[in-house]
């Protein structure tokens, strides 16, 4: 009778461990699996990025086409970044090509305000509103995606699901980050002389 | 300059990424106010275990603070929440709150069904009519009764989950937007909705002159924003983005849903009182003339009928109000975790403050609370409105004041 109680108890205690270990792992994969998604959605925004380039580069052109170093330089920085391959394990590499991108896309707007015409074209308005909104996508997306990640990174490390972690073998994630090289990004040199 | 390393808006359209406050990553002040929300979750400090990231960092010139690894940011920005809960917590509190109030309102719908079934039972057969014991035939109206208001309110309340936000939109008059329409509104939301990692939800204008917003659903699968005119054509595009990002906010932490139910059912509850109300009144004129005890019996009825009457509005509309303030504050720390830009909130909430025609034609007692400022009360001019248990929205002087605390 004792030996049943007993082996009963140590089924129960062998079944409740089995079951948290369960959960713990379903909620790391699901971490995962959330900050995989996020990371799709930064990658969205940047093809979004790259197919506006081309248009908003034309349009510059018709109206300050000897601004070439600019403009060359945003395309430039646009070739490079949709060369690197985009998945959360080339994030650091990924954001800082984009970052590249996003400084030379700043030159350009910077300029265009030395252009009233240029300004006050319609097509460049609908295209400035389409890449300003992109752009806050892409810091959307990259503030989820790295939020997720962070959420991810406390289950790696906090116990106990260090040890599931640690088990099944879980990898960390990179943050997608901006690096402080940004000052050209934010005093961008335009002289208006 | 600040840095801007997580500013997720690097291009702002005009006059923008000058704002030197914008992205200050010194911890803010306690909100005051914010610290003792009843019914919350023990907070949780998520991200203090972070390892701080190692950057090549050189010194730069501007402020102090800004010192940003991205843990900080992160720890910044859940904070923007009283205490140290996250919008996780609230999804839960609001999963739970919800379904409360459909057992509460069934259970309710029970209650009336019971006294209604009692109260009509003297209506058909008198008690004094009949030989046998003169409850049975009110002991059988108020299972019948009973039933009834079990599969009615049932039945209705999968209709409000289901149905309930296209009724409410459709009550407000709220007509879709498209992108062709309005690009920028359109862009701002499906902006947000990233930030938020949701479903980008149905966009909806009102055509009303008023300033206001709500959004609805059940989950954010199926959710939509609604903004009237007014509100859309008075705010730049930093402020439409904090209102929308407060609209978003509701929609991430199932305020949508709760808010949702709620509508609907202080609807229903409205009509069912007056029905109800009705019923009895006749019941009880009807059997004036029989015996004495048949009368005791009635009166008894016929008093709790009336209780049961007023009271179920009032504490249902007490429920509403008190729910929809906390949700306030908390869509407002939510849309700060989102845009990380509070004074685009604030601005927009000062111009809120400011409307001289505020009322939403096409809002009731049972929508109000969902409207990111009340659309029923004139007197919202005044900011320092006092908040009583039946106003549903907290004084904006105060959601600005907290807005801003967040600022420095």
């Amino acid at each position: 009778m004792n030996t049943l109680i007993t082996l009963a108890i140590v089924v129960g205690v062998f079944i409740i461990i089995l079951l948290i270990v369960i959960g713990l792992y379903n909620s790391l994969v699901r971490k995962k699996i959330d900050t995989e998604n996020a990371w799709a959605q930064i990658d969205v925004q940047l093809k979004r990025r790259y197919d506006l380039i081309p248009n908003l580069v034309e349009t510059v052109k018709g109206y300050a086409s000897h601004e070439r170093e600019t403009l060359e330089g945003v395309i430039q920085a646009r070739n490079q970044a949709v060369q690197i391959t985009s998945d959360a394990a080339h994030a650091g590499q990924k954001a800082e090509a984009e970052n590249m991108l996003t400084q030379a896309l700043g030159r350009l707007f910077a300029l265009s305000e030395a252009y009233p015409d240029l300004k006050a074209n319609e097509n460049f308005a609908a295209l400035q509103e389409e890449l300003t909104s992109t752009e806050n996508r892409l810091g959307f997306a990259r503030q989820h995606y790295n939020d997720t990640v962070a959420r991810y990174q406390e289950a790696l490390q906090t116990f106990p699901s260090n040890i599931i972690a640690a088990v099944f073998n879980f990898e960390k994630r990179e943050y997608f980050e901006l690096e402080p090289s940004s000052e050209a990004r934010e005093a961008p040199k335009v002289s208006f002389s | 300059m600040a840095d801007h390393g997580h500013d997720p808006r690097a291009f702002r359209k005009r006059g923008a990424a000058s704002g030197p406050d914008r992205d200050a990553h010194e911890p803010p002040v306690p909100i005051p106010g914010m610290e003792h929300i009843p019914g919350m979750p023990t907070p949780r400090r998520s991200g203090d275990d972070e390892p701080r990231k190692k950057r090549s960092s050189r010194p730069r010139p501007g402020p102090p603070g800004p010192n940003d690894s991205l843990d900080e940011a992160v720890r910044r920005q859940i904070r923007a929440y009283p205490g140290t809960i996250t919008y996780l917590d609230l999804i839960r509190r609001n999963k739970r709150a919800s379904a409360i109030l459909v057992a509460c309102m069934i259970l309710l719908a029970v209650v009336v069904g019971v006294t209604i079934g009692a109260a009509s039972s003297l209506y058909v057969a008198p008690p004094n009519s009949a030989l046998d014991s003169p409850l049975s035939p009110m002991v059988l109206g108020a299972l019948v009764g009973g039933l009834l208001g079990l599969v009615i309110s049932g039945a209705g309340a999968v209709w409000a989950f289901n149905a309930g936000a296209n009724a409410i939109l459709r009550m407000s008059h709220a007509k879709p937007v498209s992108r062709e329409r309005d690009p920028e509104l359109v862009n701002i939301v499906e902006e947000l909705a990233i930030a938020a990692g949701i479903p980008v939800p149905k966009i909806y204008v009102i055509g009303d002159s008023a300033m206001n917003a709500f959004a609805t659903g059940k989950d954010p699968e199926h959710a939509a924003v609604a903004i009237t005119v007014g509100l859309r054509q008075k705010l730049t595009r930093d402020e439409l983005q904090g209102v929308m990002a407060h609209e978003i906010a509701h929609i991430r932490h199932y305020d949508i849903r709760f808010s949702m139910l709620m509508a609907v059912m202080v609807g229903l509850i409205a009509v069912a009182t007056d029905a109800f109300l009705r019923v009895t009144w006749h019941a009880g004129h009807r059997t004036r003339r029989s015996s004495r005890e048949a009368a005791g019996a009635q009166v008894v009825v016929m008093l709790v009928a009336l209780v049961l009457a007023i009271l179920a509005p009032l504490i249902a509309t007490i429920i509403q109000m008190a729910y929809s303030r906390q949700r306030e504050y908390l869509a407002d720390a939510g849309a700060v975790e989102l845009t990380r830009y509070p004074k685009g909130l604030a601005d927009a909430l000062r111009k809120l403050a400011a409307d001289t025609d505020p009322l939403v034609d096409t809002a009731n007692r049972g929508t109000a609370h969902m409207y990111i400022v009340n659309p029923l009360n004139k007197m919202r001019r005044n900011p320092h409105e006092v908040s009583g248990p039946f106003s549903s929205h907290p004084p904006i002087a105060k959601r600005i004041a907290r807005l801003e605390a967040l600022m420095r």
